[in-house]
């Protein structure tokens, strides 16, 4: 966030937002999280319940998809805390009359691969995780060693205090200009931080707290979560809250300047619209 | 009308997403069949279990539980009634006649019966199960130290895996090719906590569950624990035996070091 120049043409200055380490591993991040979790989908089919503590309670799934026998036909149920909800058609029980249903968790085109195959889902998950965890790795050394971290993405003690004015100013978007324009708000920064800092790593270590290995090796593991199926159920709320935050962050890409923010994450560059009555 | 232009443009929403992940998909499918692809895939796999062996000890214990922590509900997942005429005769007579046969890289090749299994050193653990689908369940179990029986037999020098041969047919080929088997390494075969068991929650080892032995190998997953065990083999290599990668599940694709 230096090196400033105008450019007369777009009437806006120039600023070069994000460092090519921010950049890469940016894309890097989101190919691997699709790819895990298109394969993490694969491999909930193969048992898709959750539940709490140590070991399954077959009877009682904290949340379980499957089907119910509805006169004639099935149909697709997804069950949390005891309450059916119909999800025919997507989870549970997808597919048509046409090509024919096909009783499984999460629909074929969710899953990697999209046929039921939970030896070649694991492949691809613990082959991505690896990419996931250098990546990260390199992202985070990067950032604490660059000051990214502290100088980006650490919400000031007077921001966190003002935190309900810009949770007010963001129920109708309207996007900030001139200087403010050059860095993330309080919401932003929060939000980043806690994909970085929170929720990835939990994956990481919700995920080693699934392997009877690691389990011997660190059985701190199991105690972090509360026990095996505990710590799979967190790593599904987790990568719940991944999609989420992804959702949401495609949408202000979107509402914010959609070739600015594409050409800031891929150039570095991101023009900042000047600020009313300045210039 | 706006609202049915907005659920318009939901369906066409969803209908572009649908067709972007299924190319999206789709390609990810043709790269699953090529070589180049599972290859590097496999090297991942190699990372993994050379990560995980030198983080494991033979001193490290997979957890313990205690009888407040059974689960009242073993699931019995694979096979839970083996058809095969020799085991089903063994079977029936409670398996008074049936030996476990171990040989292969061994100084002295040995069979045992039940009852001189029994004679010997055994170990009751609680543990968990961890099934590759994603449950666990949490038993007791009570058997022999499968380190104790190779202490007896004595493994020659180049022997570096020890294979099970198990009497139950998994797969739907009708052949030789669907009997199910498995392998472990060496520093597994010799862990403390790896038992012939032919207990399980402190009653005689039910068929559901791998009468009359099954291995318990408990810092990998539930495939690894071979049930309904005859005969055991110690190799230099799995390059001979059946697919050539060390199991029934191995040989479509499953890991051969199940500790993920």
């Amino acid at each position: 966030m230096e090196a400033e120049e105008t450019n007369p043409k777009r009437k806006g200055e120039v600023i070069y937002r994000h460092s090519a380490t921010v950049r890469m591993t940016h894309w890097v991040n989101a190919l691997v999280l699709l790819v895990l979790l298109m394969s993490g989908l694969q491999i909930f089919n193969a048992h898709p319940a959750l539940y709490l503590g140590d070991k399954s309670d077959f009877a009682n799934p904290i949340l379980a998809m499957g089907t119910v026998e509805e006169g004639e036909r099935l149909t697709g149920v997804t069950t949390i805390f005891g309450f059916a909800i119909p999800t025919h058609g997507v989870l549970g029980l997808s597919g048509d009359a046409e090509s024919g249903y096909d009783e499984r968790g999460f629909p074929w085109w969710s899953t990697l691969p999209g046929d039921r195959d939970l030896a070649m889902g694991r492949r691809w998950h613990f082959f991505f995780a690896w990419l996931f965890l250098l990546n990260g790795l390199a992202y985070l050394l990067w950032s604490l060693a660059s000051g990214h971290l502290r100088r980006d993405l650490t919400p000031s003690r007077n921001e966190l205090k003002h935190i309900g004015a810009s949770i007010l100013e963001h129920a109708r978007p309207k996007f900030p200009k001139g200087d403010e324009a050059k860095r993330y708000n309080v919401l932003q920064k929060l939000a980043y931080l806690a994909v970085a800092l929170v929720l990835l790593p939990l994956m990481l270590l919700t995920g080693l707290a699934m392997s009877p290995a690691m389990d011997a090796a660190f059985p701190v593991l199991l105690d972090m979560f509360g026990g095996r199926q505990s710590a799979r159920t967190i790593h599904f709320i987790s990568a719940t809250g991944i999609v989420l935050f992804v959702v949401v962050h495609l949408v202000m890409v979107l509402i914010s300047g959609v070739w600015n923010n594409l050409r800031s994450m891929i150039t570095g560059r991101y023009v900042i619209e000047p600020a009313e009555g300045k210039s | 009308m706006s609202g049915a232009r907005k659920l318009d443009r939901r369906g066409f929403l969803a209908r572009g997403l649908a067709a972007a992940s299924a190319a999206l998909l789709g390609g990810c499918e043709e790269l699953s069949d090529q070589t180049w692809v599972k290859r590097a895939l496999e090297s991942g796999e190699a990372l993994t279990r050379v990560t995980q062996e030198a983080l494991l000890s033979p001193q490290t214990l997979a957890r313990e539980y205690g009888e407040a922590d059974l689960s009242p509900e073993f699931r019995a997942n694979g096979s839970t009634n083996p058809d095969d005429p020799a085991y089903v005769a063994h079977a029936k007579n409670g398996f008074a006649d049936w030996k476990l046969s171990i040989g292969g890289l061994v100084e002295a090749p040995l069979d045992l019966s039940l009852a001189e299994l029994r004679a010997m050193p055994s170990r009751t653990q609680i543990t968990r199960h961890d099934c590759v689908e994603g449950w666990s369940c949490i038993g007791k179990w009570t058997g022999v130290k499968l380190g104790a029986l190779f202490e007896r037999v004595r493994l020659k020098a180049d022997a570096r895996y020890i294979v099970f041969h198990c009497a139950d047919m998994l797969g739907s080929t009708g052949t030789e090719a669907d009997r199910y088997y498995e392998s472990i390494g060496l520093a597994d075969a010799f862990h403390e906590q790896t038992i012939l068991a032919y207990e399980m929650n402190g009653q005689t080892l039910p068929i559901a569950h791998g009468a009359p032995l099954r291995l318990r190998v408990e810092r990998q997953l539930g495939y690894k624990m071979a049930k309904y065990v005859m005969r055991i083999e110690a190799v230099e290599s799995l390059d001979g035996i059946r697919g050539g990668r060390g199991g029934f599940w191995e040989d479509l694709g499953y890991e051969w070091y199940a500790g993920i």
